[in-house]
């Protein structure tokens, strides 16, 4: 499989998912096409219930879907094990849940460190690794405490930092920002534009339209399916000052 | 611009053009640019009305200077300003008026019409984005978050249009 560089790197074709309830089928994502090229930074938003999570998980390889297909750098994957799938997020996939889904007993630094040794880094690798993300994250004080120790934001940020541990190609991530203030936000902000200037494709589901709007291309979903698709313009210092900063005195 | 000069002058007395600065010290780029001329008029209505008052300081190698200060009303009147409630940002209401509108006119689909309007506002997000990571400065950084918080609200406002609308 081939990371990083020029061409597609995720496919979905028709990708559909119906959960059953207890009576009736209720669907989540009603068929939707969606091609992400590597290094892309891509952001799905949309309103509760639109399926953006479900989307997710099902292109990370957490939830089957009912029909459609998934395509990661030309390899079908949509019908792997969940052992195969594994072994794709360890190597090549960051996944960041809305939950942090951390080890427990382990503590902050190993957390991030397993995550890069288990994608094929070194000792020492993995340790640098660990420092660097940590340091960016602010949370290189928290490194020897037990995640349960730490704020619904500080875990959110190790979440981040495990997902990224080892380099993946591609990173999907649930309200990364979610449980975050102005300043840690900014920090995660800051941490996935210089993934995404060194080539790893991002997608991510957010509620947050400042996060929303770092990315480089905003697909809307609603009721299951993509109402939009948006290129955003290039990220530039605006010519003049936009009119909503400008007091009336 | 009564109230802000006001505010300037119960910090000391000074003169017009010194105000003029101070404004664009405080507020940078934010504050719409004040002619000096606005100023001064601004100033001898005030003194009209007896919120300030003013004496001529000679200098010795320029021309005179007309310097101006806080009088008991003037600082009745900052105070009331301030003790009051502002009004709140009106809602974007020539938006939601064309929304209303579109299908009856049969001009342009709903839909077609949020997604634009979606894209404009994540645009402009963006660009407050690039100003805010630029911006060291409290007051100009503070005016960019609230900008940028309005911003959400609009965004969150449209997908309630959306869902029960659209």
């Amino acid at each position: 499989m081939t990371t990083g560089g020029a061409g597609l790197l995720l496919e979905a074709k028709g990708l559909a998912k119906v959960f059953r309830g207890d009576s009736v089928p209720v669907p989540a994502v009603r068929g939707v096409d969606l091609a992400l090229q590597a290094g892309e930074f891509a952001a799905i938003i949309g309103p509760s219930g639109s399926g953006k999570s479900t989307l997710l998980h099902m292109l990370g390889g957490l939830e089957p879907p009912t029909s459609g297909e998934i395509w990661l750098a030309g390899q079908r994957v949509d019908g792997l094990t969940q052992a195969r799938w594994a072994v794709l997020r360890r190597r090549h996939i960051g996944f960041v849940f809305q939950f942090f889904n951390l080890v427990s007993n382990m503590t902050v630094a190993d957390n991030v460190e397993l995550a890069a040794l288990m994608g094929g880094a070194t000792r020492k690798q993995a340790r640098d690794r660990r420092a660097e993300l940590l340091a960016e994250l602010g949370l290189t004080a928290r490194s020897d405490a037990a995640p349960a120790r730490l704020s619904g934001g500080e875990q959110q940020r190790v979440a981040l930092a495990r997902a990224m541990a080892n380099r993946p190609s591609l990173l999907l991530a649930d309200e990364p920002t979610g449980n975050l203030d102005s300043g840690a936000s900014q920090a995660v902000l800051r941490l996935l534009a210089r993934a995404h200037a060194d080539g790893q494709a991002i997608l991510l589901v957010t509620h947050d339209a400042r996060v929303a709007s770092a990315a480089d291309r905003v697909i809307s979903l609603f009721d299951g399916i993509v109402i939009d698709d948006a290129v955003m313009p290039p990220q530039a210092r605006p010519a003049r000052l936009p009119s909503m900063l400008k007091l009336r005195g | 611009m009564r109230m802000p000069l006001l505010a300037l002058l119960a910090k000391e007395p000074a003169h017009g053009y010194e105000l003029k600065t101070q404004l664009e010290q405080v507020f940078g780029e934010a504050y719409p640019s004040t002619n000096i001329g606005q100023i001064y008029v601004t100033l001898q209505r005030l003194e009209r009305d007896g919120l300030v008052r003013s004496q001529d300081v000679v200098q010795a190698t320029r021309p005179n200077k007309r310097v101006y200060e806080l009088t008991e009303a003037g600082h009745e009147a900052l105070v009331q300003w301030m003790d009051r409630p502002s009004e709140g940002p009106r809602v974007r209401d020539d938006f939601f008026i064309k929304l209303v509108l579109s299908q009856l006119a049969g001009i342009s689909d709903r839909l077609g019409l949020i997604n634009r309007q979606r894209r404009h506002y994540l645009g402009q997000m963006r660009s407050l984005s690039v100003l805010a990571a630029t911006s060291d400065r409290q007051v100009p950084r503070l005016l960019i978050e609230g900008a940028m918080l309005h911003l959400q609200a609009d965004l969150d406002w449209l997908q309630r249009c959306q869902e029960e609308l659209v």
